[in-house]
């Protein structure tokens, strides 16, 4: 069964064209990620989801009822936020059980359920204390919380992790893994943090400018992205492009190499000068001015002594080759 | 910022500087409450003196409470700016909030319009007021204070409310609204608690005034029933003799509910339970 369907949605503020002629299927159980630049309407689509914006044109159905005339708490839909947006006032607990005191919820099933949620997201001991007495984590703990009690059909992730430091943001994003095998819910999740996007999906849907630029298992985009947007956007480092000419290819054309797939010599197919070296520990990322427009960058698994300014060559495989026309789209 | 403040000289300063403005702005409020205390000779032989033996006298006090009926003035006044503050801080708050929040045609041009009444006096209107009050027969009525000086208020209020009603953060408002509030309870329960200092801040601004005008008790509700505090003080204050003792006795009378008030908002203005909702 189909969680959600997108058919021909269209949003624009006056003049402005947010989002254009989007189509999507999330499927029962799926975790979709939105990812693109930002400005690319990511987040805007979400809320024309959630229905706290209201779409130009098209229709939008959750659980096969089209719902673009529902209002945002009868779409049984749940939304966690960037800013996290705890009820100040409120304690954990209230602020966990408001959505299904709304639902006029009997008591004893609000309790039960707030104590589940608490359980699954270990906040047991934080159930009496306000928003402002809990730490950036525990907060985002509590808005994950106050989605979960309500069973929704579908979950909406704002930018959730967007807010923490680099150390909850890993483990808060292992929590949202668990969290979906254990519930095996229904997600649309927002980011523009490559790395969450690559982990968490099931499908990766690629935004630029409100179009989707293309949908697909994560790896699948990686290895085969439609066109030099999506090749550019994900991936980190970015994949190197080399007009094919240099390489006797097709005038016009481009050859794309992800860096990882590179390797360093005396002499090589491309040759350059080295500008900059960074050195990670377990990588080491190999920046070539090779005399295009932007720099190669190699990446070594390992660890290189390799002086700046010194001379190199590249070698690749064709096989790692993607081709692009001149308009950017894969040939 | 913190080097600043560590500074003892710079605390120093800043202390002087605040002192000196604290004496200056209480001074008359100083001289008021003492030769409030003194028989009529003393005011005008020592006007600066404290109290003495020789000089304590509660005449003033004792003509207020005699002459006039003042409990009745205190309860209009009383009456008037609380009401007022309701009205101004509940409709305000609530043209604030649709103007922050929803988009809408000519939403920009609505508010300009609103904020247009800062800049006009509303006592240029006093003709016309007049005569709208005695056609509508509110005339020597409270309400008619209590709707000129909620017309008065407005502007400002709307004007300043919109300012931090656009800081609240969306994601909240939005996340009410996913959980199935309305966008009454969204605007009671989530936004105002917020806006609270800022509240308090309208409040303080339109409290001082309306308690204090004379003007429009005189034009509008001069009937013994209905006047409000200055304009019962204003008996002792004849065109050849002034009771200056019932004067300033009730001055400083005048001045203790007001303080009462004050007190109150601006307990509201510092205290602040918005750290930790978002962010």
């Amino acid at each position: 069964m189909t969680a959600l369907k997108l058919t021909n949605v269209c949003k624009s503020f006056g003049e402005v064209e947010v989002l254009r002629d989007i189509n999507l299927e999330v499927e029962d159980g799926e975790f979709v990620v939105f990812v693109g630049p930002s400005g690319c309407g990511k987040s805007t689509l979400l809320r024309v989801i959630s229905g706290l914006e209201d779409a130009t044109s098209g229709t939008i159905e959750i659980g096969a009822d089209i719902v673009n005339q529902v209002s945002p708490s009868k779409r049984g839909i749940a939304m966690v936020f960037q800013s996290y947006a705890l009820y100040p006032h409120l304690t954990v607990r209230d602020n966990m059980a408001l959505a299904l005191k709304q639902e006029r919820k009997p008591k004893d099933e609000i309790a039960e359920r707030v104590a589940e949620a608490a359980r699954m997201l270990s906040l047991g001991d934080y159930l009496d204390r306000r928003p402002s007495e809990l730490s950036g984590g525990q907060r985002q703990r509590v808005a994950i919380g106050r989605a979960v009690v309500r069973e929704p059909k579908l979950f909406l992730f704002d930018e959730p992790l967007s807010n923490l430091d680099a150390a909850l943001r890993m483990n808060t994003r292992l929590e949202i893994a668990r969290l979906h095998r254990q519930l095996s819910a229904s997600m649309i999740y927002v980011t523009h943090d490559q790395t969450e996007a690559m982990t968490l999906a099931d499908k990766i849907v690629v935004l630029k400018d409100g179009h989707v630029e293309q949908v697909g298992a994560p790896i699948e985009v990686y290895n085969n992205p439609a066109n030099r947007f999506v090749a550019e956007f994900i991936g980190s480092p970015a994949m190197n492009f080399i007009p094919a000419e240099r390489l006797g290819g097709v005038a016009g054309q481009q050859i794309g190499v992800r860096p990882e797939y590179s390797k360093i010599g005396e002499t090589g197919r491309i040759e350059g000068q080295v500008i900059h070296v960074e050195k990670l520990g377990g990588d080491t990322n190999i920046l070539v001015d090779v005399g295009s427009s932007s720099t190669f960058t190699a990446r070594m698994f390992g660890q290189y002594e390799i002086e700046t300014g010194s001379h190199i060559g590249i070698d690749f495989e064709d096989a790692h080759c993607l081709r692009f026309d001149a308009q950017g789209n894969r040939v | 910022m913190n080097k600043a403040r560590r500074n003892p000289l710079n605390t120093a300063l800043a202390h002087v500087v605040l002192i000196t403005y604290t004496v200056i702005a209480l001074f008359p409020v100083f001289v008021i409450l003492i030769n409030s205390f003194k028989t009529r000779k003393a005011i005008f032989r020592e006007p600066l003196a404290m109290p003495n033996a020789d000089s304590f006298s509660l005449i003033g006090y004792q003509t207020v409470l005699k002459q006039g009926d003042f409990f009745l003035y205190f309860q209009n006044s009383m009456i008037v700016t609380v009401a007022t503050l309701f009205f101004v801080l509940l409709f305000g708050a609530m043209a604030a909030f649709a103007l922050a929040e929803y988009r809408f045609k000519g939403n920009t041009l609505m508010g300009l319009y609103l904020a247009l009444g800062i800049m006009i006096p509303i006592r240029i209107g006093t003709v016309a007021i007049l005569d709208l009050m005695v056609s509508t027969g509110l005339v020597n009525t409270l309400m008619a204070l209590i709707l000129v000086y909620t017309a008065q208020g407005l502007p400002l209020a709307v004007f300043i409310l919109s300012e931090f009603m656009r800081q609240v953060s969306d994601d909240l408002k939005n996340a009410g609204r996913i959980d199935g509030l309305s966008e009454y309870t969204i605007f009671f329960r989530l936004v105002l608690p917020l806006v609270r200092p800022s509240l308090a801040t309208v409040a303080v601004f339109n409290m001082i005034p309306i308690w204090n005008d004379l003007w429009f008790p005189l034009i509008l509700a001069p009937a013994e029933a209905t006047k409000t505090l200055t304009l019962g003080s204003q008996v002792f204050i004849g065109q050849f003799v002034t009771d200056w003792n019932a004067v300033l006795s009730a001055l400083s009378m005048a001045i203790l509910p007001v303080m009462i008030l004050y007190m109150i908002f601006s307990r509201q203005l510092i205290r602040g339970i918005t750290s930790g909702a978002v962010k």
